[in-house]
């Protein structure tokens, strides 16, 4: 167990579930929304507290896609490879978002934490295809260039806050 | 147990239904409760429907506000409660058993069935499972009859379908249609045709387990049995309409992909097979096809059919066969000719330079990543097709437009 790590916030999150071995996915969910990932030093707080090993909770963490055990960026830019956004050309708009960022499909997020990119299988938003999310904001009907213009206003907006 | 883990791409029917009218899917779920004599009921809604979880929550309060839901529901001594189970990114969780595990909250992979779900499901108890649609279907049937329900449709088919009609289509959304309408209906009446006049070249039906069906198939009425004869089915009713310029073989390669990275891992005609069928469809679009690919692939999809766990991998190799089936001839251009008909395929693209409209200013020759090309200054360049590795930069240099993809 860390001796650094705030575990009041896992706490909370604990009594909201309540503590029970079917409740790991929504207790791994709402840690996700707090850290924006999952911190390795829960594991062991999680297994004691929930009686149940390490190994069966990080059986859980990493066979579901949307757990990631590295931290992610402030904006988090989903772009859709579904069926009916890949016909409409979404592959181009990954690529020149990856460019623009210089992000790979192996590195999803900047070195400065300030965006992840990622691809995800539909978000059920066919008919505006094809669209990316940015912290579950959609755009639709975008384009590579639309998609630059994006990564720019994020930019511009940040440097505001 | 409700399924409302939509998760084929191109479909959004649940979605509309859990986030527009959730309470007639509710009250599917309370009359289901009533008929099987359970008390529980679960909703498994995938993560990337947050809309649709929070107006579920809103609903069941609402509902319990009014005492529709809960304890001794209206005096009649019948309990209900209803619970959300929020998906965390796993395509196989739609199936039944893989549900079950992951509401559990263990690793969603499906078992050996049986026993059915039926007989144990959640919590080993015998359980029902039904599909969103299913659920908000029932209130209606209940109120105005079986006769009513079965008047609609085909008779082996009865009433109506809802589908996603997205693509390369004019008119794009969501579509209710009586079962057994054709699907020339479907895409040109009330699709409104091919997006920017193109011709219609194969429509994908059922999501990355179902089929594309081409041309000749458009009079087949949308019924369960006849998309079953056409090697199709309606699954969960996604329709992804696509054009004369979409390159089926790559289709083929993406939904390979998809149910790839989504196989669970847990069987071994799945995990691996997938993994070989996809790397052989890999190699044909990048114009490393090799004599015998398109048998080989067959047998890899007949095997994986007969002896995958669960509907996931059974199903994995359905585009793949019916695309061979209806356009075998694009995938021997592609591993014969080493050609994509459509022109899709990066690595089988030719990049030449048009010598009428090169001014011959050398850009293109400065920009290639492996000095392809080559010329004089002020005379037509000339790109080595022996050397090119496709990658288009040159095109996008070129401020004459002379540089062709053909």
């Amino acid at each position: 167990m860390s001796e650094t790590f705030d575990y009041s916030v896992v706490d909370g999150i604990l009594t909201e579930h309540g503590i029970s071995e079917t409740a790991i996915i929504a207790i791994l969910q709402s840690i996700q929304e707090e850290y924006h990932y999952i911190p390795k030093e829960v594991f062991p707080y999680l297994s004691e507290k929930l009686k149940v090993s390490e190994a069966r909770i990080f059986s859980v963490a990493t066979f579901y896609e949307n757990f990631s055990l590295e931290p992610k960026g402030k904006y988090i830019i989903k772009v859709c490879d579904g069926t009916a956004c890949h016909v409409r050309k979404s592959i181009p708009i990954i690529e020149r978002l990856r460019k623009e960022l210089g992000l790979s499909g192996t590195k999803p997020t900047t070195d400065d934490l300030m965006f992840t990119v990622e691809t995800v299988s539909c978000l059920g938003a066919c008919g505006l295809a094809p669209v990316i999310t940015v912290n579950d904001k959609v755009y639709a009907e975008m384009t590579p260039d639309k998609a630059s213009e994006l990564i720019k206003q994020l930019r511009e907006g940040n440097a505001d806050d | 147990m409700c399924n409302g883990d939509e998760g084929d791409p191109g479909a959004f029917m649940d979605r509309s239904i859990m986030e527009g009218d959730p309470h007639r899917m509710l009250e599917g779920m309370i009359i289901a409760g009533i008929a099987c004599g359970a008390s529980e009921g679960y909703i498994y809604v995938r993560a990337e429907y947050p809309l649709a979880v929070s107006r579920l929550k809103k609903a069941i309060e609402q509902a319990k506000e009014y005492g529709l839901l809960g304890e001794n529901i209206l005096g009649s001594g019948f309990s209900f409660n209803i619970h959300i189970n929020r998906g965390a990114g796993a395509f196989v969780c739609g199936e039944g058993s893989a549900l079950t595990a992951s509401i559990e909250g263990k690793r969603g992979m499906p078992r050996v069935k049986p026993p059915r779900t039926v007989e144990q499901g959640l919590f080993d108890m015998p359980t029902v499972l039904n599909n969103v649609e299913t659920f908000a279907n029932v209130p209606l049937i209940i109120r105005n009859g079986a006769c009513w329900y079965k008047s609609i449709g085909t008779e082996k088919s009865p009433g109506t379908k809802a589908f996603a009609l997205t693509g390369n289509i004019e008119n794009t959304g969501l579509i209710e249609v009586p079962m057994g309408t054709t699907l020339r209906d479907v895409i040109f009446d009330i699709g409104g045709g091919m997006r920017g006049g193109a011709d219609f070249k194969a429509v994908q039906i059922g999501g990355p387990s179902g089929g594309c069906l081409s041309k000749k198939d458009l009079d087949l009425p949308l019924d369960f049995d006849s998309l079953k004869k056409a090697g199709a089915m309606i699954g969960s009713g996604g329709l992804v309409v696509m054009d004369n310029n979409t390159c089926m073989v790559e289709v083929a390669r993406f939904f390979m992909n998809f149910t790839q990275n989504e196989s669970c891992g847990k069987c071994v005609p799945c995990r691996e097979g997938t993994k070989r069928m996809l790397e052989v469809l890999e190699r044909i679009v990048e114009g490393n096809g090799q004599d015998g690919d398109i048998e080989l692939l067959l047998e890899l999809a007949d095997t994986i059919s007969a002896t995958a766990l669960c509907g996931l991998g059974k199903a994995a190799a359905f585009p793949v066969v019916s695309t061979i089936k209806n356009f075998r001839e694009e995938y021997e251009a592609h591993i014969y000719d080493k050609k994509c008909p459509t022109g899709n395929c990066q690595k089988l693209k030719n990049i030449i330079i048009d010598a009428s409209l090169c001014k011959g200013c050398s850009k293109c020759a400065r920009s290639c990543p492996v000095g392809a090309i080559t010329g004089k200054v002020k005379e037509p360049f000339v790109i080595d097709q022996s050397k090119c590795i496709k990658c288009g930069a040159c095109i996008e240099t070129c401020a004459f437009h002379a540089i062709l993809e053909g």
